[in-house]
C-alpha cells in the first residue's frame, strides 16, 4: 500500500507541469499562428501595390518604348496621330493641386486653433461634427455644385471683375487672362480646398488636442497669450502630425478625379493663365479610359503610372521633411 | 458549427443568383443607344423571360468585351471596318438611329432660329470666327441681331461615337477640318477657347452655363432640356432641324450594303430633308458564336425589338430601322450567325 500512495503525488506534480507546458506549447502555437496569419494579411497589401506597379509597367510600356522618357515633359495629345506627351496633365494636376494647398493648409490651421485653443466648449461639438460630415460627402457632389453653383459665381463675381482690374496689368494680368467661363484651373483649385480643407483641418485638430494639457498650461501660467502658445508649444509639439496632415490633403487633391472632372474645363491644351481650362492627369484617365483603345489605353496607363509615382514622391518628400525636423529638435 | 453553414447557404444564394443571370443575354459598349436598349430590355423581359444584360462603357469598350468573348454583342457608334470584321470573323449591324446636333447659349433666340451650314460651323469650332456677329454668320442670318460675344466651344471631354458623328460631319465639310483635325472619338480641339464636359449631360450643362457658347449633344438631350439648336444646311441647300423625319430621311437614302460590314457614313447624306449630322449605332456579333444559344437569344431579342419597340424607339426621340431595312439585316446578315 506504501508503494502506491506516493505514485498519485508524483505523477499529479507531474502532470502539473505537464500541462503547463502543453498550455504554453498551444500559446506558442497560437502566438505564431496569429503571428503569421496577420503577417499574411500585411503581405496582401505588398503583394497589391506590386501587382498595381507590375501592372501599370507592362500596359504603359508601350508608350514609354515609342516616346522614351520625352514623353514626361511633351506637351502633346493628340489622339488621332498618336502623339502623346504628359506634360498638360501634370502641369494641370501639380497647379489645382498647389492652389488647393495654398488655400486650404491656413484655413484648415485657423479652424483646427479655433477648435483646439479658443472654441466654447458648446460648440466644439457641433463644429467638430459638421467638419468629420464635410470630409464624408463625395466627392461627385463637390463636382456637381462645382459646376452647377459655383463656376457661374465664380464667372461673375470674381473672374469678369479681377479680369477687368488685374487684366491689364504687366505680368499679373497674363494671369486672370483668357475666357472667364468659370471653369479652368483655378475653379478646380478651390473645389478642391473645399474638398480637402476638412481632411487636413480634422487630422489638425485631433494632433493638437493630444498636446499635454500640463505644457499648455504652464505656458499660460508663465503668462503667453494663445497666439504664443500656439506658436512656442503646440506646433513644435505636434509638426509631424501637421505635416502628416497637410500630405494627406495633398495626396487627396492629386488623386482627385470626380469633382476635378467637372470644373477644371477639360481641354488638352497647355493653361496659359489661372483663368484657361486644363485636364488632370486624373481627369484625363476618367474622361477617356472607357473610349481607349490600344495605344492610346497604354498611354493612359502611362500617365497613371506618371501619377503612381508623383504621388510617391510627395509622400516620400513628407517623409524627409518630418525626419529632418526631428533631427533639428534632436529627438 | 453554424457559420460554415450560413456561409455556404451565402455561397450557394450567389451561385443561384450567378445562375440566373448567365440565362440573360449579355451586351455591353455605345452609350448613345443605352436608353433604348434598356426599354426594349424591359419590355421584352416582360414578354418572354429573358432579360438583357447591357452595359454602356462606350463604344470602344463594347468592342474591346466581344473581341475578348466576354459578351454576346458589341455595340459601337463608329463603325468598324470591314477587314476588322473579317479578320474577327464577325458582323455588323445597325439597330437605331439618331442624330447629333449643334446647340448654343445665346439670350434671345428661339430653337432653330439661327442657321448655319457645315463650312461655317466647322470654322467656328476651328476658332477661325471666333465671335457671334462675324459677317459670315451675320450673312446666313440677316435681319438677326447676333451679339458681340466671344464663341466658347464645348465637346466632349471623353471618347464618344457623338463626337466621332460631329467630327465626320466636320470633316466631310471643311477640307481644313480633314486636315488639320481628322475625325475620331476624341479628337485635338482646335479652338482656344474650347472647354470639354463629360457625357452628353455635362455638354448640355456647361452649354447651359456659359453664355455664347456652342456645343453638339444627341437629339434627346436637345428635346428633353429645351436647348436652343441650329439649323443646319444638309447636301441639297435646305436649311432643316432635328427630329426624327429629318433623320429618317438621312436614313433613307443610305446604301446600307455599299459598304461592308454596313458601316455607311450617314454624314451629309443626300435628301432634300436629310438631318446633315445624322448616323447610325451598330451591333457586332460573331458568325461563330462560342454560345450558339446565347448569340441566338441575342438575335430574337434584336428581331423581336425591331417588330415591337418603334413606338419605343419613337418616345425616346430615336428612329427605328425601317422594315425594308431590318428585312435586309436577316436576310444577308443575320443567316451568317451559325445557330
Amino acid at each position: 500500500m506504501s508503494s502506491i500512495s506516493p505514485a498519485p503525488a508524483l505523477p499529479s506534480a507531474d502532470d502539473d507541469s505537464n500541462r503547463r507546458i502543453s498550455i504554453a506549447r498551444r500559446q506558442r502555437v497560437q502566438d505564431v499562428i496569429f503571428h503569421r496569419l496577420t503577417q499574411a494579411f500585411s503581405l496582401i497589401v505588398l503583394l497589391a501595390l506590386l501587382g498595381i506597379i507590375l501592372s501599370l509597367l507592362i500596359n504603359a510600356w508601350p508608350t514609354f518604348r515609342k516616346f522614351g522618357i520625352d514623353f514626361i515633359w511633351t506637351a502633346e495629345w493628340d489622339i488621332i496621330n498618336e502623339e502623346f506627351g504628359a506634360l498638360i496633365a501634370i502641369v494641370g494636376t501639380l497647379l489645382s493641386a498647389g492652389i488647393a494647398m495654398l488655400i486650404a493648409v491656413p484655413l484648415a490651421f485657423g479652424i483646427a486653433l479655433f477648435l483646439t485653443e479658443t472654441c466654447p466648449v458648446w460648440l466644439r461639438r457641433p463644429l467638430g461634427v459638421s467638419i468629420e460630415l464635410l470630409a464624408a460627402v463625395p466627392s461627385i457632389i463637390y463636382g456637381m455644385f462645382g459646376l452647377f453653383v459655383f463656376a457661374p459665381l465664380f464667372a461673375t463675381w470674381f473672374q469678369a471683375p479681377v479680369k477687368e482690374i488685374a487684366g491689364g496689368m504687366p505680368i499679373i494680368g497674363s494671369l486672370f487672362g483668357g475666357a472667364t467661363n468659370g471653369l479652368g484651373i483655378l475653379a478646380a483649385g478651390i473645389i478642391l480646398a473645399f474638398m480637402v480643407l476638412p481632411f487636413v483641418a480634422a487630422v489638425m485638430r485631433d494632433v493638437f488636442e493630444i498636446v499635454p494639457q500640463i505644457l499648455r498650461e504652464s505656458a499660460y501660467g508663465m503668462g503667453c497669450t494663445t497666439f504664443e502658445v500656439v506658436r512656442k508649444v503646440v506646433l513644435p509639439y505636434t509638426q509631424k502630425g501637421v505635416i502628416g496632415g497637410v500630405m494627406l490633403g495633398l495626396g487627396r487633391a492629386l488623386g482627385e478625379t470626380m469633382a476635378v472632372t467637372f470644373v477644371i474645363g477639360n481641354a488638352n491644351r497647355m493653361p496659359t493663365s489661372l483663368f484657361s481650362p486644363g485636364t488632370s492627369i486624373a481627369s484625363t484617365l476618367a474622361n477617356e479610359f472607357g473610349e481607349a483603345a490600344d495605344f492610346h489605353l497604354s498611354t493612359l496607363f502611362a500617365l497613371g503610372l506618371l501619377l503612381f509615382l508623383i504621388t510617391f514622391i510627395v509622400l516620400g518628400l513628407a517623409k524627409v521633411l518630418i525626419l529632418r525636423a526631428e533631427k533639428s529638435k534632436g529627438i | 458549427m453554424k457559420f460554415p453553414i450560413r456561409l455556404l447557404a451565402g455561397l450557394a444564394l450567389s451561385v443561384s443568383a450567378l445562375a440566373a443571370q448567365a440565362a440573360d443575354i449579355t451586351g455591353a459598349g455605345a452609350t448613345f443607344p443605352f436608353p433604348i436598349y434598356a426599354k426594349w430590355a424591359e419590355a421584352y423581359k416582360k414578354e418572354t423571360g429573358n432579360g438583357l444584360n447591357y452595359q454602356s462603357i462606350g463604344s470602344s469598350g463594347g468592342i474591346r468585351q466581344i473581341r475578348a468573348k466576354t459578351v454576346t454583342f458589341g455595340a459601337t457608334d463608329a463603325p468598324v471596318k470591314g477587314e476588322e470584321l473579317d479578320r474577327d470573323g464577325m458582323v455588323q449591324f445597325p439597330a437605331i438611329i439618331g442624330g447629333t446636333v449643334p446647340v448654343v447659349n445665346l439670350d434671345g433666340f428661339k430653337p432653330g432660329e439661327l442657321r448655319v451650314t457645315g463650312p461655317v460651323l466647322a470654322e467656328m469650332f476651328m476658332g477661325t470666327i471666333s465671335k457671334w456677329n462675324d459677317a459670315k454668320l451675320a450673312a446666313l442670318n440677316p435681319g438677326k441681331k447676333l451679339p458681340d460675344t466671344a464663341i466658347t466651344v464645348v465637346h466632349r471631354a471623353d471618347g464618344s461615337g457623338t463626337t466621332f458623328n460631329f467630327t465626320d460631319y466636320l470633316t466631310a465639310v471643311s477640307k481644313d477640318w480633314a486636315d488639320k483635325v481628322g475625325k475620331g472619338a476624341a479628337v485635338k480641339w482646335p479652338a482656344a477657347t474650347s472647354v470639354g464636359g463629360k457625357g452628353n449631360e455635362g455638354v448640355a450643362a456647361n452649354v447651359g452655363r456659359v453664355k455664347g457658347s456652342i456645343g453638339y449633344v444627341e437629339y434627346a438631350y436637345v428635346k428633353r432640356n429645351n436647348m436652343t439648336f441650329l439649323q443646319m444646311q444638309n447636301a441639297e441647300g435646305k436649311y432643316v432641324s432635328p427630329d426624327d423625319l429629318t433623320f429618317a430621311a438621312a436614313a433613307a437614302g443610305a446604301d446600307w450594303f455599299s459598304v461592308p460590314g454596313m458601316g455607311v457614313s450617314m454624314v451629309n447624306a443626300k435628301g432634300a430633308n436629310s438631318w446633315p449630322i445624322s448616323t447610325a449605332s451598330f451591333i457586332l456579333m460573331y458568325k461563330e458564336p462560342a454560345d450558339k444559344a446565347a448569340s441566338g437569344e441575342a438575335l430574337k431579342f434584336f428581331d423581336w425589338a425591331f417588330k415591337n419597340g418603334k413606338a419605343m424607339a419613337a418616345e425616346l426621340d430615336y428612329v427605328p430601322l425601317p422594315d425594308s431595312l431590318t428585312e435586309a439585316i436577316r436576310g444577308k446578315v443575320w443567316s451568317q450567325i451559325k445557330r
